[in-house]
């Protein structure tokens, strides 16, 4: 059976020239990179190589503001405890969104047991957050503004220029999880204000295990991993020399690819949603149309519940994520679509199409031709179908 | 194993049993809401000599275990007295699919919840009093 796979805002598959800039340092070359010996020299090259290429992918000035952690997890959670905890005698409201992902919500709502207070700015029906809403949430109080870059539910970007623009004017210290962004949308924190901005290695088919967060040179944050003296005193623990080595060959290819690779997802992306939507009556895009992410769409289908829809696709070997919490352990349907204020029944219908590199056009055809009869099925047998005929 | 279909319910997910509607239906149970992400609606077939269930068909809107809760609980009822039918609780729904990942139990007691609507909507019917019926709340088990 054909194989699919359109969940890569999930994860991507790891390219062969990232995994064989990695072999020789789970082989020969296995030195602390702190060591001073020649074992360590070794290792402590391939770290600041990798350094400098994340730096260069993103347009930092200086690789000293490169800092390896474990994912965009960690680098989520670095940023927003991080500089809360250094600010805390300036101020204790942090300003985020109510469709973050959960590596900043839910750090936000463990800094609101320790008595932050946080703002969720709303969105609007794309999913955009409104920069008046903004202004009026800054307080004298406010130390941190934390706002994603584009959503990993439904692709849409952030109007994360304005944003910084705005922080940078009130002194306010504004941190990006841009771990969808990277090596997707082309952008440069020379023009970018942003302090802080994390990265994820797995999201641009690097390892999984490795990311990065950048930190602009004179950002007041204190460390949360705390031990040695690595990562310039702001992340002990012993290099991943591995996972870094990973993450900065996928930088280096994506700063190279940036031109070309987009546009190429983006066409094929444009090409199943036309198929879809010829195929397939009673449906809506989830997000704003050209504000998002060139590889993601999130679709609606009406009277569905996204499981149903996605198991049918997996029973088909194409694999895709479903907007509807069903899979992530809560029933309750994605707060993402909900902030959209999306009907909650047409939230539950909601699959995401992630696409990568690694899709041909094939890929979409062949979709186009085992999804509009699952839904058709699955639509036979939906209560809330024959209301809509 | 957590949050992972047993080869049951994927295979009544795959392939479920009566699908449809019973256009002359002698009881119909309707349950859940969107919010949550199952609706059932439930019909029975009731012989009113003996009270025995011929037929049951349902309609779902709802995941995987949803689907496959409402088919294995039509299958179950068919043939069974009302009196019978009644006894068939959400774990026996459950067990006949081989288990239910834990967040999923909730679907077995939808299942549950729509056989009593149906047979309550039949008594009705037939001017006899409803069966009041405790379910256990596992929404978030």
């Amino acid at each position: 059976m054909r194989k699919v796979y359109l969940d890569n805002n999930a994860t991507t598959r790891m390219r062969e020239e990232v995994l064989d800039a990695m072999m020789p340092f789970y082989k020969d070359v296995y030195g602390n990179a702190s060591s001073i010996h020649q074992f360590g020299r070794r290792s402590r090259a391939a770290v600041d190589k990798a350094r400098q290429d994340v730096a260069r992918l993103i347009g930092a000035s200086s690789p000293e503001e490169i800092i390896f952690t474990s994912g965009g997890t960690e680098s989520d959670n670095f940023a927003v405890k991080g500089v809360a905890h250094a600010l805390r005698s300036k101020g204790d409201h942090i300003i985020t969104t109510s469709v973050e992902h959960s590596a900043v919500l839910n750090t936000c709502k463990a800094l609101a047991k320790d008595g932050y207070k946080v703002t969720y700015l709303p969105v609007d029906g794309y999913g955009i957050v409104n920069i008046d809403d903004l202004k009026k949430a800054v307080t004298a109080k406010t130390i941190l503004i934390s706002i994603m870059y584009a959503n990993n539910e439904t692709g849409t970007v952030e109007p994360v220029a304005e944003i910084g623009a705005l922080a940078k004017e009130k002194g306010i210290c504004f941190h990006t999880d841009a771990v969808q962004a990277i090596g997707k949308i082309a952008f440069d924190v020379k023009s970018l204000p942003a302090d802080l901005l994390s990265i994820s290695a797995h999201k641009i088919y690097g390892p999984k295990g490795a990311g990065a967060i950048y930190v602009r040179k004179g950002t007041k944050i204190d460390a949360i991993m705390h031990g040695g003296h690595h990562e310039m005193n702001k992340r002990a623990g012993t290099e991943n020399v591995g996972g870094i080595v990973g993450l900065g060959k996928a930088a280096e290819l994506a700063a190279k690819e940036i031109s070309g690779e987009p546009r190429k997802l983006m066409e094929l992306r444009d090409y199943l949603y036309k198929g879809i939507t010829s195929k397939i009556p009673h449906t809506r895009l989830n997000g704003h149309p050209e504000k998002r992410l060139p590889n993601t769409m999130n679709v609606g289908f009406k009277y569905l519940e996204g499981e149903s829809i996605m198991l049918n696709l997996d029973m088909e070997g194409v694999a895709v994520s479903t907007g509807s919490a069903c899979t992530s352990g809560t029933l309750e349907p994605s707060h993402v679509l909900t902030a959209m204020a999306i009907d909650a029944a047409d939230a539950q219908g909601s699959i995401r199409f992630s696409l990568g590199r690694d899709n041909t056009k094939e890929d979409m055809d062949y979709v186009l031709s085992v999804l509009p009869p699952i839904i058709q099925r699955l639509r036979e047998m939906s209560p809330l179908y024959e209301k809509g005929k | 194993m957590e949050g992972q279909y047993s080869d049951k319910v994927m295979e009544h997910f795959r392939n479920p049993r009566n699908v449809g509607e019973i256009a002359d239906a002698d009881g119909i149970g309707n349950v859940g809401n969107p919010v949550c992400g199952d609706i059932m609606r439930l019909y029975i077939k009731v012989d009113p000599k003996d009270e025995i269930i011929t037929d049951a068909k349902f309609k779902t809107f709802g995941c995987g275990a949803a689907i496959a809760t409402s088919s294995m609980v039509t299958e179950l009822v068919k043939g069974k007295t009302i009196e019978e039918a009644l006894k068939i609780s959400n774990h026996a729904v459950a067990e006949a699919l081989g288990g239910l990942p834990k967040i999923k139990m909730h679907c077995s007691v939808l299942a549950e919840q729509a056989l009593v609507g149906a047979i309550n909507d039949y008594l009705k019917k037939h001017g006899k009093p409803p069966i009041a019926k405790n379910f256990k709340d596992e929404h978030e088990a």
